[in-house]
C-alpha cells in the first residue's frame, strides 16, 4: 500500500530513531511512503494551550498539503496524530470555523483522507500473520510492557483508536515478533509530556512511577510509539529505576533482521545494547 | 454583560459546565492533580461561583498536561481539557499572565521557533527558552550528551514556504 508520510519535527531530531526504523520497517512490509510536501509543525501543545485558532490552522495547513496526494496520511508521532485528528474533528463539526480556518490558511480543506497511526496500519492493513511470517530472529527473552500514553487514544471520539482504556494492538504486534509481553495497568497513563522542560520535577515523579510499575510487572524494557514519551522515559526517571526504552518499530526492525536495525540503538540516552547483548539478540 | 461562567461556556463551545455534578472522576484520573492548588472539578465550581481572578491566576490551569483523561472519563462529557485551554488563553488575553511562568515561557519559545523555520529546531528552541526563563544550567549535561549522540541537529530542514506559516501566525494573532 502507499500512504502519505508526515514525520513531524521530533522525528527529524530527538526522535530520529523512530523515523529511521519506521522507514525501514515500512519498506520491508511493503508500505510505500510519500512524504507530505513542504510540511510544517503541527502546532503541538504550545499552540493549543495558548491560541485555539492557531492550533487548528497549523494542523489544517498540513492536512491540506497531504490531501494533494489523495492518500491516507500516516503520522507516527502520537502528538502530531492527536493534533491532526483534533483539527479534523473541529473542522468537520463546525462549518463557521472551517470557513475561518480556510481563510487563514488560504486553501480549501476537503477532509477526504484518513489520518492514521502506524500501529493501526501495521495491525489492520498488513496484519499480524504477515508480520510474524517475516520474523527471522524472534526477540526471545525480551520482556517489555507496552506503553501507549495519552495522545493516540484520547479523547476517544476524536482519536478513534481501539479500546482506549486497555488498548491491545501494539501488544499483539509485539507478541508476533517473539517478545514476552508483560501485563500492567499503566498502558495509557501520562508521561508528563510538554512539562518536561518547564516543570521537570513533576515529570521525574511521573516517569519514576511508570518505571516502578514496569519493574513490578516483571518487565526488562518499555516499548512506546511516541517520541515525547520516549524522551521522557529515556531521560527523566531517577537513575536506579531506568529501563531500556524502544520504539516498537525498532524491535520489529531487529526481529526482521533489517539493515540498520542495530544503528538506531546507539543513540538512546539509556543504552539498551547491554540488555540485547545479554539476551544474544545483537 | 456575560458572567464568567457564560463566557467560558461560550468559548468551550460544547457541553456547558453546569452539567458537572462533581463526581470527581476528572480529579481522580488527573496525573497532576496532586500538584494543583485547585483540583479540576474545583475549578468548575469556582467558575460557577464567578471566581474569575482566582481561576485565571491559578497554577492549576498551567499544570494541566492536556492528557485528556478527564474528558475521556467524564460521565457528562464536560470537556475539562478544552476548558483548561480556554482559561489559559483568557489569562494571556487579559494580561493576567501565567502563575507558572516557565510553562508559558516554554510555549512562547516553541511558537517563536516555529515561526522562524516552520518546523521546530530543538537545540535553538532550547536556547530561546533558556534565555527567556533564565534557567541556564539545568539539563546542560544532558544536552551535551544528546548532541554527542547526534540527537540534536543544528541544521534540520526548514519549511520552504515559510511565508505561509508566518501568515497563519499573523492572521490568528489575538488583538
Amino acid at each position: 500500500m502507499k500512504v502519505s508520510y508526515y514525520p513531524g519535527c521530533s522525528l527529524h531530531a530527538t526522535g530520529k530513531e523512530y523515523d529511521q526504523s519506521m522507514k525501514s520497517v515500512s519498506r520491508a512490509l511493503g508500505i510505500e511512503l510519500k512524504e507530505v510536501d513542504d510540511w510544517s509543525c503541527c502546532g503541538s501543545s504550545s499552540a493549543h494551550s495558548t491560541n485555539f485558532d492557531l492550533s487548528i490552522a497549523l494542523s489544517a495547513r498540513n492536512l491540506i498539503a497531504a490531501e494533494k496526494d489523495a492518500l491516507d496520511v500516516m503520522v507516527p508521532c502520537a502528538a502530531c496524530f492527536n493534533r491532526f485528528k483534533m483539527a479534523e474533528h473541529h473542522l468537520k463539526a463546525d462549518k463557521k470555523l472551517k470557513t475561518k480556518i480556510e481563510d487563514v490558511v488560504g486553501a480549501k480543506y476537503q477532509g477526504g483522507i484518513a489520518i492514521r497511526n502506524p500501529i493501526d496500519i501495521i495491525y489492520n492493513e498488513i496484519g499480524i500473520d504477515t508480520l510474524a511470517a517475516k520474523v527471522v530472529k524472534p526477540l526471545t527473552g525480551l520482556k517489555p510492557v507496552s506503553y501507549y500514553g495519552c495522545l493516540l487514544l484520547r479523547p476517544p471520539d476524536v482519536c478513534e483508536f481501539e479500546n482506549y482504556e486497555n488498548p491491545f494492538m501494539m501488544d499483539k504486534i509485539l507478541s508476533s515478533i517473539g517478545v514476552d509481553i508483560k501485563k500492567w495497568s499503566y498502558k495509557t497513563d501520562c508521561c508528563g509530556g510538554s512539562l518536561a522542560i518547564s516543570k521537570t520535577s513533576i515529570v521525574v515523579d511521573m516517569c519514576d512511577k511508570l518505571m516502578s510499575a514496569a519493574r513490578e510487572a516483571g518487565a526488562n524494557c518499555v516499548v512506546t510509539a511516541c517520541p515525547l514519551c520516549m524522551n521522557n522515559l529515556d531521560m527523566r526517571p531517577s537513575s536506579g529505576l531506568k529501563l531500556p526504552v524502544f520504539y516498537f518499530t525498532e524491535l520489529i526492525a531487529l526481529a526482521m533482521g533489517l539493515t540498520g536495525a542495530k544503528e538506531t540503538l546507539k543513540s538512546h540516552m539509556f543504552d539498551p545494547q547491554p540488555l540485547l547483548k545479554q539476551l544474544q539478540l545483537i | 454583560m456575560e458572567n464568567f461562567l457564560e463566557e467560558v461556556n461560550k468559548k468551550i463551545h460544547g457541553v456547558p459546565l453546569q452539567s458537572c455534578y462533581h463526581c470527581r472522576k476528572c480529579t481522580a484520573g488527573c496525573p497532576t492533580a496532586s500538584h494543583m492548588e485547585y483540583n479540576p472539578n474545583k475549578v468548575i465550581k469556582m467558575i460557577q461561583n464567578g471566581k474569575r481572578d482566582q481561576v485565571l491566576n491559578s497554577k492549576t490551569i498551567w499544570l494541566c498536561l492536556s492528557c485528556e483523561t478527564c474528558i475521556t472519563r467524564c460521565p457528562n462529557q464536560v470537556d475539562i481539557a478544552r476548558m483548561m485551554d480556554v482559561l489559559r488563553q483568557m489569562a494571556i488575553e487579559e494580561g493576567v499572565g501565567a502563575r507558572e511562568k516557565n510553562v508559558l515561557k516554554f510555549h512562547e519559545s516553541f511558537l517563536s521557533n516555529m515561526k522562524m523555520g516552520g518546523r521546530i529546531n530543538e537545540p535553538l528552541m532550547m536556547v530561546q527558552y533558556k534565555l527567556k526563563s533564565g534557567d541556564l544550567f539545568s539539563d546542560a549535561v544532558m544536552g551535551v550528551e544528546m548532541f554527542m549522540k547526534g540527537k540534536l541537529s543544528l541544521l534540520s530542514p526548514r519549511t520552504k514556504d515559510i511565508k505561509s506559516v508566518k501568515d497563519i501566525f499573523e492572521k490568528t494573532k489575538q488583538s
